[in-house]
């Protein structure tokens, strides 16, 4: 079994642990938290975005239209794509950053 | 196909990994690869499909759909379509035989919800895989994962859904199968060439040329159980089912490719033919419309998009 790091998102002050081949997203749903809205799990919908305001972390290929370079420069990162490298501190994205999309997690006030 | 256009022919998705996009498409799914070309697209197609492709992956930075291609009845139709699809105020753009490979002259043009479509009259036949034209046993050994059947229909979420119906009922030939209306406005809008519930459908959302899902079709609900068990044994991201929708009666699963583009896998939805009249949903019966069984869909179904 690889290592284990504490990680813990700021905005609700749940914390979980996460071994160091998982994903992030992935070790909050075995706990059963719901801190970060969960999607498509593969990069590609944006639902997961946090911000890493503390550790190193390393991260598989995510959706440029939901991380562009410089987002992911201030440490944007999509959860389920995010492999914690020491103890993280994350927060939930909650409004848009320097992208011109529409923000997914805002898509919900949607009706259809 | 009362305008020539016949059926869904193909769909190019961008992946953001091909390997282990082709992992997902090949092994889970049960396509067929069969060729590559020289920018690294993968051509892939189910095994009862006669034409050679109905996938094709290209690797990108961002996941979605570049384009879902209409074949049509012959090379004069495709340019009598072009014509139409011009005086109807779109912009056409035509992309050379062999561009993809082994298929003919393609027409391309942006719906008003801004989504890519093209129209192709040619596509090299290369017959059902692994059966034989003449004497063809019931199915062919050797197929993958959920042995997908056929490449479906896409659905597809973008704005200006009145004059995406126009274009696609006037110019293109397609019936209205099934609509929802929120009082005076239709927010989804399933659209039929021939007899299948859908070939296309659109749902009403902020943004332009967004993509929901690629379906494949299974003969069977227990197709579709079966796929839902392979999805728990590869680890799969799941999305919803297996149940049943209200809109076409399909029977269905949805789960993400590892880009995190939908894919469904669904049987049983009823026929339609070209006088069969329009089924209306309304949207305070939304929930039950979209997930007969449940009568409650999930946020994300309704905003998980690439």
């Amino acid at each position: 079994m690889g290592r284990q790091y504490q990680v813990t998102e700021t905005s609700s002050g749940q914390r979980f642990s996460c071994a160091e081949d998982q994903p992030v997203l992935t070790a909050m749903e075995q706990h059963g938290l719901f801190c970060v809205p969960v999607g498509c799990r593969g990069g590609g919908c944006g639902l997961c975005k946090v911000r890493v305001l503390a550790g190193d972390y390393e991260c598989g290929r995510m959706s440029c239209k939901h991380v562009p370079a410089e987002a992911r420069e201030q440490g944007y990162v999509l959860a389920c794509r995010l492999f914690a490298r020491s103890d993280l501190r994350i927060e939930r994205y909650a409004k848009p950053c320097s992208e011109s999309t529409v923000d997914p997690q805002q898509r919900q006030e949607v009706s259809l | 196909m009362k305008k020539g256009v016949m059926r869904p022919g193909h769909v190019q998705l961008r992946v953001l990994d091909m390997a282990k996009a082709l992992e997902h498409y090949v092994e889970l799914l049960g396509l067929i690869e069969v060729d590559r070309d020289q920018q690294g697209r993968v051509y892939l197609k189910a095994w009862t499909e006669t034409d050679k492709f109905s996938v094709v992956l290209r690797e990108a930075d961002e996941p979605g759909m570049d384009f879902m291609g209409f074949k049509v009845i012959d090379d004069a139709c495709l340019s009598r379509l072009a014509g139409e699809l011009q005086e109807f105020g779109c912009q056409v753009e035509e992309l050379p035989a062999g561009e993809l490979k082994d298929c003919g002259r393609r027409v391309q043009f942006t719906s008003p919800s801004g989504h890519r479509f093209e129209l192709f009259a040619q596509k090299q036949i290369t017959g059902k895989w692994g059966l034989d034209e003449v004497n063809p046993e019931a199915w062919p050994r050797g197929l993958k994962g959920m042995r997908a059947v056929r490449f479906d229909h896409c659905l597809l979420y973008g704005d200006e859904l009145d004059e995406t119906l126009r274009l696609f009922t006037e110019v293109l030939g397609f019936t209205l199968a099934e609509q929802v209306l929120d009082g005076g406005t239709r927010i989804a809008q399933f659209l039929s060439l021939c007899m299948k519930a859908h070939d296309v459908a659109f749902i009403l959302h902020p943004e332009k040329g967004r993509f929901h899902h690629a379906s494949f079709f299974l003969e069977t609900w227990e197709d579709v159980l079966r796929a839902a068990d392979l999805i728990s044994m590869t680890d799969t991201s799941i999305d919803i089912g297996p149940t049943r929708h209200g809109l076409t009666h399909g029977k269905t699963i949805y789960f993400f490719d590892p880009s995190g583009n939908r894919n469904e896998v669904q049987t049983g939805s009823y026929r339609t033919y070209a006088d069969t009249p329009t089924v209306t949903w309304t949207a305070d019966q939304l929930a039950r419309g979209i997930f007969y069984i449940q009568r409650e869909v999930a946020n994300t179904f309704l905003t998980q998009v690439t």
